[in-house]
């Protein structure tokens, strides 16, 4: 494993603070690159083929150069702090523990866009989170990295750290600039795309904390250096925060030939399954991403290591990979109930579907209820067809991608662990809720207890 | 001298039109006619920013333009999808979008009861229409609906949000034409429903468009909400010299009774002059309109059916054109018969008609 790039400072006493972050080299990369050109930086980001970390993996460098750039027309970068995902929990880390990587990343990045203006957008109940960043954003400015004429190179800018109001729809970009505009926080239809028509109407880009944190490293080390870390299209490190049922959960820093197994098992990063249990499924990349069982998740379709990167955890599609994700890495072990795990999930998104779009208004609370209905017992096996037709139907039928979020993990579920669900059907008392065990492949009258 | 337009060649359902550039896949659909033009709740041309919530306008771009042929991923909303140069679209012969279509229908009539037999917007309901086309004839939804209490919008609007399905139409039209926020969205998800804030009646003087622009019984006249039903009256086209809108509107009859007053539509069903309160709700005179002509009314509507005085076309005799000849008994079950009395005007009789009706 190589240096870390992001976490490289993490374990330095008080590297929250600006004394202590400039101490340790802080602000050094954001001085290189206002000496640059916009254009050298932007190269430089596509270079290192860093891809966009909040979820969908686009190249960022890609996404800068789409940015219209009309003469006397602000332009904005908006920071996507709004990390709701079940599961992720990688960007808070980030930002409590080190906002300067962040706020250096940003100011970057707002120069080589041609931002005076950039915004973070932070989930509501990240709230201490939220002051941590104000606190270091003054900090920033009293010490000349924000506000007019930064270290004296005639560029300005400012940061806004807005709060959401806690919906997970506004992680969606376009949702995320309609709240961010004073709105209600549904998404707009595209395209227009946020990089023509954006905050306000301006051209914008909205990134993830970790991708705008990764772009520090990218000019430290140069965009070439960069693209030499990882495998294939995934370049650089990845924050993962696993957790789950795991011995260590956490945040982690990896590099993207880490094979999964490795990450699970090894004492350096999950340090395996707890209480000493079998792995039975795992979602890698945030809830919405689909689940794989313990079968297809270590070993890929040619028998070769799944390893942790966007490629290789896609391989052969959903019917045997899932996604990379946003790195939530949700483990499960031989104990936990697919079909009660999926009804949680599928109650989620039905509590945060915005309701604009008919199919993800209605088939989300639709399948909720299915599941709900053979988690407790009431299920017919006719549910199991059902469930994965009310499924398909929403997939791709929506305004954004909330839709797709609420069906791939009904989706894998039902293809990768139908048996189970026929088993809870059949037998209408949960394991899981009445005798904390999911033996479903055992008979009812071993496992019945005393009262 | 102006810029031309430059005009794309799209085919949709194996038809091809030239259209300006900047012309959505719908609204070139629709210059090819109602049997190739996709269905729409949520679009209303007439308002900005409409149209992708409903999705019931998905089509399949099998050929993105000339340029680049490749299909495009996923089904696309028409209504929001303009056309490029050479664009192949699927709609009623794609089959993924007749199934996604099926699969839309199924969901909006999830939380929508079919109790048109009670519904005022009975025959002129566009989710009936499309449920008709597009829908099955049983629901796999087995578990209770949402219910609201009805909802008085003020003084003349009452909402049904049993019936409501979210189409945001209405919400679109008081923010646009009536120059204020009065009301919209609350809650998320299967939860969202259409309110003001903490009830409060809405009064602006535009504000009774709202009910032509819902495609569903959700938002009725409460000046004609059970009077009567919209195939026993006729639509006439008047005017009055009204100082606030165009007063360009529909007036429906029965006999010289006029039932309600509503703005003109299209034949895609949408509004072409935005009209007053006043002349909606309180203009109830015949005297108070100057008639022009009867409303042209779509041979497939229902509100036709009642119109049998007007309906002079006599039905074709099919056998001459098949035998060649007249035939050697013919039965004029329109003369001879005493079932159909040419002379009765059922428009004039009020209520419906019985057998009490026929009798001098």
């Amino acid at each position: 494993m190589g240096q870390k790039l992001l976490l490289k400072n993490i374990d330095v006493p008080g590297i929250r603070y600006f004394k202590t972050y400039f101490e340790n080299g802080g602000y050094a990369n954001a001085a290189k690159a206002l000496k640059m050109t916009t254009d050298e930086i932007l190269e430089e980001v596509k270079t290192s083929g860093l891809r966009g970390r909040g979820g969908a993996g686009f190249p960022t460098g890609m996404k800068w150069s789409f940015l219209a750039k009309p003469e006397g027309v602000p332009r904005h970068l908006v920071v996507n702090a709004d990390e709701s995902e079940p599961g992720t929990f990688k960007d808070r880390f980030l930002m409590e523990y080190i906002p300067h990587l962040l706020l250096e990343g940003i100011l970057i990045s707002s120069y080589c866009l041609g931002s005076n203006t950039s915004f973070i957008y932070i989930r509501g109940e990240y709230a201490w989170v939220a002051e941590i960043l104000e606190e270091a954003i003054a900090e920033a400015k009293e010490a000349g990295w924000l506000g007019q004429n930064i270290q004296g190179s005639g560029y300005d800018l400012e940061i806004v750290v807005q709060r959401g109001g806690g919906a997970y729809i506004c992680g969606e970009e376009t949702a995320l600039l309609e709240s961010l505009e004073g709105k209600r926080g549904n998404p707009r239809l595209k395209p227009p795309f946020p990089a023509v028509k954006g905050l306000w109407g301006r051209p914008t880009v909205v990134n993830n904390v970790e991708t705008i944190s990764a772009v520090v490293p990218i000019i430290e080390i140069g965009g070439q250096a960069y693209s030499e870390r990882g495998v294939g299209r995934s370049t650089g490190t990845k924050l993962i925060s696993a957790c789950g049922n795991i011995n260590k959960p956490g945040v982690y820093e990896i590099d993207f030939d880490l094979s999964v197994e490795e990450f699970i098992f090894s004492e350096e990063y999950c340090g395996g399954i707890a209480n000493g249990k079998r792995l039975k499924a795992c979602i890698p990349g945030g809830s919405s991403v689909p689940i794989v069982p313990a079968t297809l998740l270590l070993t890929t379709s040619d028998g070769s290591p799944r390893l942790m990167n966007y490629e290789s955890l896609s391989e052969g599609g959903f019917q045997t990979g899932t996604m990379l994700g946003s790195g939530g890495f949700i483990v499960l072990d031989e104990d936990q109930d697919i079909v009660y795990h999926t009804y949680t999930l599928a109650r989620f998104y039905r509590h945060e579907s915005c309701g604009q779009c008919s199919p993800c208004r209605e088939g989300t609370g639709w399948m909720e209820k299915i599941l709900k209905r053979i988690h407790e017992g009431q299920g017919k096996m006719s549910d199991i067809d059902l469930l994965w037709d009310v499924q398909r139907k929403i997939e791709g039928n929506t305004i954004c991608p909330l839709g797709d979020a609420a069906a791939w993990p009904v989706a894998a579920a039902i293809r990768h662990f139908r048996d189970e669900f026929e088993w809870h059907i059949d037998n209408p008392e949960c394991l899981v809720r009445n005798y904390g065990l999911a033996n479903y492949g055992k008979p009812r009258e071993i496992i019945q207890t005393t009262n | 001298m102006a810029e031309e337009t430059p005009l794309f060649k799209v085919t949709i359902d194996d038809q091809t039109v030239e259209v300006p550039a900047g012309t959505t896949i719908l609204q070139a659909a629709r210059m090819l006619g109602k049997e190739i033009a996709p269905p729409a709740m949520c679009y209303y041309e007439k308002l900005e920013n409409t149209g992708g919530n409903c999705r019931t306008c998905l089509v399949e771009v099998s050929k993105g333009s000339e340029a680049d042929p490749r299909p495009m991923p996923k089904l696309v909303p028409s209504c929001r999808t303009t056309v490029m140069d050479g664009m192949v679209v699927g709609n009623k012969t794609s089959e993924k979008v007749v199934e996604a279509r099926k699969g839309i229908v199924e969901m909006l009539l999830i939380n929508h009861p079919l109790d048109c037999p009670v519904c005022d917007q009975a025959g002129e309901c566009k989710l009936q229409d499309l449920s008709y086309e597009h829908g099955a004839e049983a629901t796999r939804y087995e578990f209770d609906r949402r219910t609201f209490p009805k909802e008085d919008l003020g003084p003349n609007i009452e909402l049904n949000m049993n019936r409501c399905i979210l189409c945001y139409r209405c919400v679109k039209t008081a923010d646009q034409i009536t120059g204020c926020r009065e009301h919209g969205v609350m809650n998320r998800g299967d939860h969202a429903e259409i309110s003001t804030h903490i009830h409060k009646a809405l009064d602006n003087e535009f504000i009774g468009n709202i009910i032509d622009v819902c495609p569903v019984g959700a938002l009725t006249d409460k000046t004609f909400r059970f009077k009567n039903r919209v195939w026993f009256l006729k639509p006439v086209d008047a005017h009055r010299d009204c100082p606030t809108c165009s007063g360009k509107a529909q007036i429906w009859f029965r006999g010289n009774e006029v039932f309600r007053v509503t703005a003109r539509k299209n034949q895609w069903n949408e509004v072409e002059d935005w009209i007053c309160n006043t002349c909606r709700f309180d203009k109830k005179d015949i005297n108070d309109w100057t008639l022009e002509k009867p409303a042209e009314v779509s041979k497939t509507s229902v509100i036709r059916q009642g119109h049998y005085t007007a309906n002079k076309i006599q039905p074709e005799e099919t056998f001459p054109k098949v035998v060649k000849r007249d035939p050697k008994i013919l039965l004029d079950i329109h003369n001879v018969s005493e079932v159909n009395e040419p002379d009765r005007d059922i428009s004039k009789i009020h209520g419906p008609a019985t057998s009490n009706d026929y009798k001098d």
